[in-house]
């Protein structure tokens, strides 16, 4: 049996168990999102991806697609607060694009663009964050963290290292090393692993590729987040 | 040279990794912090993340991974200790013992700073000493704490009376005014059956009293028909919501209802333990409660077969918190019960079916456990005929603030905000902020207002305001406490309540202007519709309520018509000029009206 | 544009703690700029050298404030002019100037005038001509109200055209993707 749900008026066909971001990006409609990744259980933490389901607000990401559903997304009111979220992301950290190495391939500045961000608005926090050059290949950057936990997920389940997880509460909190000295180069974290390759932003940088792509040729130079979301997806799995 | 102390914690914990916030606790009682090393240790023994360790021990506010002085003193900063003057008494011991608030003394010894409600509003101002309670602050007290610190004298040696908690019981209705014999509310449950106990708590329409007001019946009954390998009874006595501590008394003169409470449910859904999460700030109530669980057991009312009721085994465990309110949402209680940082699940699934170690699980509060032992006495019918038509029964308050008479009030539900004020003895009030921060506002005009489901629920705190009271104070405080107590998870509620402590801080220092005005409105309306959990939904009532009702309070805070920074222009100059030696005028910048044109 | 008998819009534009680089980017109209002197004039601004801002219509932001002068003349501007923008990363968030903002004014100016090598046991600069540094430093909106931004280190030639075309003809600035960037 097909099911299906309306999403700002256009009819999606999901899977049992399927939630509603997985749903519409694998139709081809995109809604923004940043700690949410087609390979990885849900987290719910960014709160991007809040929808309207039956006038009421809810992450998509972690709500299971029910048939019949009435979902609204692509409106002024939840981007503009979408935009407010993405603000505050902004303003929590250190985000100086122009001399970090993600800029152009970084999914909360894709996002920022998408949601047509035109300044941080709020006051910064300018807090003081470490940045971790110990190991030999790999930067960590923690300036830039959004606090996603991809990193943790994808150490977690598929490197099976634990490389990373968040410590720390509430405005504190911030991505913790597995390990005494608190330093990457003393963990067995590898180039290799999925986690190398998951941050949305940039934290986790291969040493030695910086601006390795000219401006104008990068991943959201090209095209907007909107326009990624079928080669995004993975091959579905039933 | 940790293994010493900590062998034989593991041992008593059997090496599970699940007790990890009692090991925790107990290796920190022991050294003081949590040494490196140590974490060493118990990533060896228990064979767990080092990062487990540490992102559960960076959670929790009475957790430290660095040494915090040998004299850890934590000033409780409700509204009702700052309006008691606990601010002056911090200030007074930092002066006194030359510290600075918020940093650990160089030689080691002390470390002043705040920390949210510890649940003392009806005698406060209190803190807490190496997690001990110490009640009715005044200067004089301070002094002497002082001494005691610079003189290293050890916690037993200091005068008991500064560790007395006072009950001030001053209203009983039928939980707290009947006799109770232990053991009398299971025998008429057995009487009854598992199903006919559920239905008896059914017909008694009893609601959670914790502060959403489930129906208590229909939460057993999901969980004893949600399949699971092992079903659990959890009591919420995290009590962490400011000017609640109508838990602590029921804890400490009414234990035995509580734990048969548990008991009771336990036989209704077919479980085999039932855990007490019982907030760190009442660490001093673990000995007396383990007592009380100790002559239970003897009196065959927990472990195995109870009171002969074959097949029916059931035990009790107290689970520490350590100091976080979020704590006391349920599914962030459970994952720190499993030993987990307290961070609220994604839900559903709920916990009554997917809960401790994805169990089917009861989690209630223990006022409404404490209910139960009624109803199963004296019957269903009987306790719905108490209170309101969709309240029944009795609502403990725990009233504080500006009243000559604060303590614990027992009324059945319907009581008028008026008839408490008038009981407590409060004049000339103003406000009284029902439920705590993330509960109502109510102003003079509503006091006719009920204490009931249908027009105020209420968690218990009741925490009266009069005339002289700065409402926008209120709510500021009530803001920094949110802004603290944010788990971090979500970005709405971990960003916004720092952006919205900040705002409030700014019109507070005289720099606001109705752009903020705006902007606090604006972020109270992200944080109620963005959030993960209730406590960031809730975290703007406070500030929505006292602008609803208190409008001019903030009125005059808005003291410039245009934008103006958040920050004193001059105040940023100051460490330039202290750098350079200047103080000529252009070493100065002054708060100037900067009109925009028409 | 076409021409037009309207009264032309003043405009001044400033550099705080920038590098110029914004207004490189504003001469890189090119010839646009003929059209556009058609429609404006400047007032205070590195192209005409004018010292104190008159009442504007549009002010121009490039930089953020890191000492006192970039507020006295922030304020100025806001104090003069209809509409303020704020032009570049470094006026938006404060940019490369802001990345010393972690670290306490006192060690910086520590390091850099006492330990750094060169400057060994050099003084710190205290005379009152120079304009004495603020302990953070802070994009505009920070610290006077800001009615557009124009995101961008620096905002392409494009993209300012397309804000100030946008408001000369009276519409709400409008930045598609292309014209979108942080860098
Ligand atoms: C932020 C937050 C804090 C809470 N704190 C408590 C608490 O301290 N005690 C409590 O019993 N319930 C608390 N609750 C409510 C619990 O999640 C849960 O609803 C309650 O324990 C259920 O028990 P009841 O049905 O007996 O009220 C809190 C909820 C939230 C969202
Ligand atoms: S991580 Fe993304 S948003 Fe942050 S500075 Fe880098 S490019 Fe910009
Ligand atoms: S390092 Fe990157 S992937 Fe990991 S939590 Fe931070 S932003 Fe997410
Ligand atoms: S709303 Fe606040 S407390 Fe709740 S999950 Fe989000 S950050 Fe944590
Ligand atoms: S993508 Fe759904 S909350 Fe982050």
């Amino acid at each position: 049996m097909s099911n299906t749900f309306t999403l700002d008026g256009k009819e999606i066909p999901f899977q049992d168990g399927q939630t509603v971001i997985q749903a519409a990006l694998d139709a081809g409609v995109y809604i923004p999102h940043l700690c949410h990744h087609p390979d990885f259980p849900p987290h719910g933490s960014c709160k991007l991806c809040t929808v309207k389901i039956n006038g009421r607000q809810t992450a998509s990401c972690t709500m299971k697609a029910q048939a019949g559903m009435v979902v609204e997304s692509n409106i002024d009111e939840l981007n503009d607060e979408r935009r407010a979220l993405t603000q505050m992301l902004f303003v929590e950290g250190n985000h100086f694009c122009p001399s970090c190495e993600k800029s152009g391939n970084c999914q909360l500045q894709a996002t920022a663009y998408q949601l047509h961000m035109l300044t941080p608005h709020f006051d910064h926090f300018y807090p003081n964050r470490p940045v971790d050059a110990s190991h030999p290949d790999y930067l960590l950057d923690t300036n830039r963290c959004i606090l996603c936990s991809l990193c943790v997920r994808a150490s977690r389940d598929v490197d099976g290292k634990n490389v990373f997880a968040l410590g720390g509460r509430g405005i504190k909190t911030h991505l913790l090393v597995n390990a005494k000295s608190h330093r990457l180069g003393d963990t067995d974290f590898s180039g290799e692993d999925k986690a190398a390759n998951v941050c949305p932003v940039g934290v986790i940088l291969k040493k030695r590729q910086g601006f390795a792509v000219p401006i104008g040729q990068r991943t959201f130079d090209i095209k907007p987040a909107s326009e990624y979301v079928d080669s995004r997806m993975p091959t579905k799995e039933v | 040279m940790h293994s010493a102390y900590i062998d034989p914690i593991l041992e008593r914990y059997g090496h599970n990794p699940t007790k990890l916030m009692q090991i925790l606790r107990e290796m920190q009682e022991h050294f003081g912090y949590i040494h490196s090393d140590a974490i060493d240790h118990l990533v060896a023994r228990l064979g767990i993340l080092r990062t487990q360790v540490e992102s559960v021990a960076g959670f929790y506010e009475f957790f430290y991974l660095h040494p915090p002085g040998r004299y850890r003193i934590l000033f409780s900063d409700n509204i009702t200790d700052r309006m008691l003057g606990n601010m002056d008494l911090l200030e007074q011991m930092c002066r006194q013992l030359w510290i600075e608030h918020g940093k650990v003394s160089e030689d080691g010894l002390v470390s002043v700073d705040t920390t949210s409600c510890t649940g003392m509003c009806d005698q406060g101002p209190a803190l807490l000493v190496n997690g001990r309670t110490v009640t009715r602050l005044t200067m004089d007290r301070v002094e002497v704490i002082c001494e005691l610190v610079r003189n290293e004298i050890p916690l037993e040696q200091w005068p008991a009376e500064f560790f007395q908690v006072e009950e001030n019981i001053r209203r009983k209705d039928v939980l707290l005014g009947s006799e109770f014999q232990p053991g009398a509310a299971l025998r008429a449950a057995f009487a009854l059956g598992p199903q006919a106990l559920i239905d008896e708590v059914k017909t008694a329409n009893l609601r959670g009293r914790g502060g959403a007001g489930f129906t208590t019946g229909l939460k057993w009954e999901g969980c004893r028909n949600a399949p699971g390998q092992a079903h659990y009874v959890v009591c919420n006595a995290d009590e962490g919501e400011p000017g609640t501590f109508k838990d602590r008394v029921l804890l400490a003169s009414y234990a035995d209802r509580v734990f048969e409470g548990m008991t009771l449910c336990g036989y209704a859904i077919g479980a085999q333990l039932g855990m007490l999460y019982l907030r760190g700030e009442y660490r001093y109530l673990l000995e007396p409660l383990q007592a009380v669980l100790e002559n239970r057991r003897r009196a065959n009312l927990l472990g195995g077969n109870i009171l002969g009721q074959a097949g029916f085994d059931f035990d009790i465990e107290i689970h520490l918190g350590a100091g976080a309110y979020i704590c006391g949402e349920e599914s962030a209680l459970i994952e720190s019960l499993e030993g987990k940082r307290g961070t609220p699940r994604n839900r559903p699934p709920f916990p009554v079916t997917h809960g401790y170690l994805n169990q089917p699980t009861v989690v209630n509060n223990v006022e409404t456990f404490a209910a139960g032992t009624l109803i199963a006495e004296r019957g269903g019918a009987w306790y719905a005929g108490l209170g309101t038509g969709k309240s029944a029964g009795t609502k403990l308050l725990s009233v504080s603030g500006d009243c000559t008479q604060p303590g614990i009030y027992e009324y059945p539900f319907g009581v008028t905000v008026a008839q408490v004020l008038e009981d407590c003895g409060a004049v000339n009030s103003q406000a009284v902020q029902v439920s705590g921060p993330s509960g109502v506002c109510v102003s003079a005009a509503e006091f006719e207002r009920r204490i009931a489901f249908e027009d105020i629920p209420t968690a218990g705190a009741f925490m009266v305001f009069d005339h002289s009271r700065d409402m926008f104070e209120v709510a500021r405080n009530f803001v920094q406490f949110f802004a603290h107590e944010s788990c971090g998870f979500c970005t709405p509620c971990r960003v916004g309540t720092s952006l919205l402590r900040n705002l409030m801080d700014k019109l507070h220092n005289g720099h606001g202007s109705p752009y903020d005005f705006e902007e606090i409105k604006r972020l109270n309306v992200l944080l109620q519709s963005m959030s993960h959990c209730g406590l960031g939904h809730s975290a703007c009532n406070p500030v929505l309520d006292t602008i609803a009702k208190f409008g001019p309070a903030y009125e005059k805070r808005l003291q410039h018509r245009d934008f103006t920074p958040a920050f004193d222009l001059d105040w940023a100059l100051a460490p330039a000029r202290r750098s350079t030696g200047r103080d000529d005028s252009a070493a100065h910048l002054h708060d100037e009206a900067i009109g925009e044109q028409p | 544009m076409s021409a037009s008998t309207k009264p032309k819009l003043k405009v001044a534009t400033t550099s705080l703690a920038g590098c110029f680089g914004c207004h490189m980017s504003f001469l890189d109209i090119d010839e646009r700029l003929f059209e556009l002197v058609e429609h404006i004039e400047f007032d205070r601004s590195p192209l005409t050298d004018i010292k104190h801002v008159g009442p504007c219509d549009i002010g121009l932001i490039e930089g953020g404030l890191c000492n006192a002068e970039n507020v006295h003349v922030l304020r100025e501007f806001r104090r003069q002019c209809k509409v303020l923008i704020a032009v570049g990363a470094c006026a938006i968030n404060g940019g490369l100037p802001a990345q010393r903002n972690p670290i306490p004014l006192p060690m910086i100016l520590e390091e850099v005038y006492h330990t750094s090598p060169g400057l060994h046991n050099g003084l710190i600069p205290n005379d009152p001509e120079l304009p004495l540094p603020l302990n953070q430093v802070h994009p505009i909106h920070e610290v006077v109200k800001v009615d557009y931004f124009m995101p961008g280190c620096p905002p392409s030639g494009d993209t300012i055209w397309k804000v100030l075309t946008d408001l000369l003809a009276g519409k709400e600035p409008v930045l598609p993707h292309e014209l979108l960037h942080y860098d």
